[in-house]
């Protein structure tokens, strides 16, 4: 098990040389440059657009930029924010939980409703039940988050005014940064209200942001079950005289899991790519649209460091669903 | 009285005026202590008909039959709970690939004891106590290391026993082996067939053997069914069915064996392919594949009647064969 994961990190440096060449220069390929955007409307002189640039180090060669980057990179240093002069890594920390808090709501809402869906459709297969399942979650894939998101909003927030609008808490509540995730700082805090109130504005963006997933994960239960469902092992747990609820959530989930884990991990992508919508739509305090004002204002450490380290953590949940996957796959386990 | 009776059973898939007739109208008994072999080609019901003793067929097919009784209790009236009860206690079945069989996710051991528990029970402690003790009346080496492995480390001879071990746990009165060793290895197909028959005497079992393999049966079983296109074409001792056999199908059989061709340059096979979904003869089924056959053979059907003589046998054939193993006329 160890050489196995050891392995996995090993594979790890490629992918890792990969992103910070792509981040590296698919920024600077964007036309304009961090001092422009921050002089803004007025402009700025040339001289001292020159000087700005040269302060950064952003007048040498681009292959020597990317040189220095690198060595950053290595001695842990990801750079400081251009616009607000504050360490990449630091940034990230404190924006970090918020984003972890949705996407994990999302992913539960997503799990919650999508696997036992999945499950049922199988076992109901060819139903009203299994063909309104495939509709939906068809539809749900499909949709664009930020139409989703707005539709969402004007429904439930505007017209009804079950659920506000934006933000992470309301306004009129305070609670202190403990942990970062606001449903237990609020909790924390012992204002019923400010956990009310934190609990209501999650429940939109992580509606928006768990669509895709639930609808994956919905889709990959069923067909993964219909297959389990069909083999020769579970006639035989059946042959047993075993009861239908065990038969189904014992012997076929069991097989069936297998590859709907491997799905729920690589959804992990797809959150972060969704959180950058979601968060912008419902100005959510996250990375993702800390990542969006940075590419709107070339802050070029921030994109780079940004995403090198949101790339980390998918290649670590990645190799967490490959340990899972040996977790639940005893074939897996023993492979020498 | 018969341990298990089926009068008219039939398995149909498929909906509409004409559905398709997997298992069509047998009837046969098997008595405590005896072994039945089942034989006939690809599709022609075999697997399907001991399926529905186990109550294992699915929607969309549908079992109807006259009478479905084992032990005197109709199988059919029974609610799936108490249906469930004698499926796998009282009736237990093991399958034709031992590999795919066992769940790859659970330790033999577990699936060994999950199938103690639910038909009974007893402390952790005993039952994995039986579970071995099953474990070395199949003659598995190392009984007590096996039980925590896990299907893939394990031969396909191996695996077979665990089925068997799994399905005499809990001490059934007829044991369905649904062709046990089509996917073993010869040497470990004859250990396999002596296992269950010395299994089957040792308990008194009934044993209906399912098969392919003519020369198995022979050896094996007391009586033997012949299937052909989901009908029964032949039931008889089975001593006295290979040297008479007394339906044109039965014999195509016997000729179609290697040893019977020994010396000959070629097998003598039968034409054609069992008839599918589509293509239902009219009248007897074996109709356009028998040499035999007459023009009331493709009007009308014949039924399975007592041979003339001898009441232990019943043939479906208007001209069943005389012992030179030519039509009666």
């Amino acid at each position: 098990m160890l050489q196995f994961i050891f392995r996995r990190l090993l594979l790890v440096v490629p992918t890792f040389i990969g992103i910070t060449l792509l981040t590296f220069f698919l920024i600077r390929l964007i036309p304009g440059d961090p001092i422009e955007l921050l002089a803004g409307e007025r402009g700025v002189d040339p001289a001292r657009h020159a000087m700005l640039m040269a302060q950064m180090g952003l007048d040498q060669p681009i292959l020597v930029q990317y040189m220095h980057y690198i060595a950053d990179v290595l001695r842990g240093n990801l750079g400081t924010s251009i616009s607000t002069r504050e360490p990449v890594l630091h940034e990230f920390l404190t924006l970090f939980p918020a984003t972890v808090e949705l996407s994990l709501c999302a992913t539960l809402f997503a799990i919650i409703i999508g696997l036992p869906a999945g499950i049922l459709a199988a076992v109901k297969r060819g139903s009203v039940f299994d063909h309104s399942v495939m509709t939906i979650s068809l539809t749900g894939y499909s949709m664009p988050i930020f139409w989703w998101a707005l539709l969402l909003m004007l429904v439930f927030s505007v017209n009804l005014g079950w659920t506000p609008v934006s933000g992470r808490i309301d306004v009129t509540y305070w609670v202190d940064d403990v942990t970062g995730f606001m449903l237990i700082d609020s909790l924390l805090s012992d204002d019923k209200g400010a956990f009310i109130s934190t609990l209501s504005h999650l429940i939109l963006p992580s509606i928006v942001l768990g669509t895709i997933p639930l609808a994956v994960i919905a889709r990959m239960t069923r067909s993964s079950m219909l297959e389990v469902l069909g083999e020769d092992y579970i006639r035989t747990a059946r042959a047993k005289g075993l009861a239908p609820k065990r038969v189904i959530f014992i012997h076929a989930l069991r097989n069936a899991l297998i590859p709907v884990i491997t799905v729920i991990g690589l959804q992990v992508g797809t959150l972060l790519a969704g959180a950058i919508l979601t968060e912008t739509i419902f100005a959510w305090p996250g990375v993702g649209k800390w990542l969006i004002e940075a590419i709107h204002r070339r802050d070029y450490p921030v994109v780079q460091g940004g995403i090198l380290i949101v790339a980390t953590l998918i290649i670590l949940v990645n190799l967490l669903v490959d340990i899972l996957y040996g977790v639940v796959n005893p074939r897996i386990r023993h492979n020498k | 009285m018969a341990l298990l009776s089926i009068k008219n059973l039939t398995v149909t898939f498929g909906e509409g005026d004409n559905p398709f007739r997997a298992v069509d109208r047998i009837s046969y008994t098997v008595d405590e202590g005896e072994v039945l072999g089942i034989v006939g080609e690809s599709g022609s019901g075999k697997s399907v008909s001991s399926l529905s003793v186990m109550g294992l067929i699915d929607y969309p097919g549908k079992v109807k039959a006259d009478e479905l009784t084992f032990d005197g209790s109709d199988l059919l009236s029974l609610s799936a709970n108490a249906r469930r009860k004698i499926t796998g206690d009282d009736i237990a079945m093991i399958f034709q690939d031992p590999m795919t069989s066992l769940n790859p996710c659970f330790t033999v051991g577990y699936q060994i004891v999950e199938a103690l528990k639910v038909h009974g029970g007893g402390s952790k402690k005993e039952l994995k106590a039986r579970a071995i003790e099953l474990l070395k009346q199949v003659g598995i080496p190392a009984p007590e290391s096996r039980f925590d492995n896990y299907p893939h480390q394990l031969s396909g001879g191996m695996s077979q026993r665990m089925m068997i071990a799994m399905a005499i746990a809990c001490n059934p009165r007829l044991l369905i082996a649904d062709e046990p060793t089509t996917a073993l290895d010869v040497t470990i197909q004859a250990q396999i067939i002596d296992l269950l028959v010395n299994l089957q005497k040792a308990r008194g079992m009934g044993l209906i053997l399912i098969t392919h393999d003519l020369a198995l049966v022979a050896e094996v079983a007391h009586r033997i069914v012949v299937m052909y296109a989901g009908q029964i074409v032949e039931m008889a001792p089975a001593d006295q069915l290979f040297v008479t056999p007394r339906h044109p199908y039965t014999q195509a059989l016997l000729r179609s064996l290697p040893e019977h061709s020994a010396g000959h340059a070629r097998l003598q096979a039968l034409p054609g392919v069992v008839p599918g979904k589509h293509d239902r003869p009219q009248g007897c089924l074996l109709n356009p594949r028998c040499p035999y056959a007459t023009d009331r053979c493709r009007k009308e059907e014949p039924g399975l009647q007592p041979y003339p003589g001898n009441s232990a046998r019943m043939v479906k054939c208007f001209y069943p064969l005389n012992d030179e193993g030519s039509p009666a006329v």
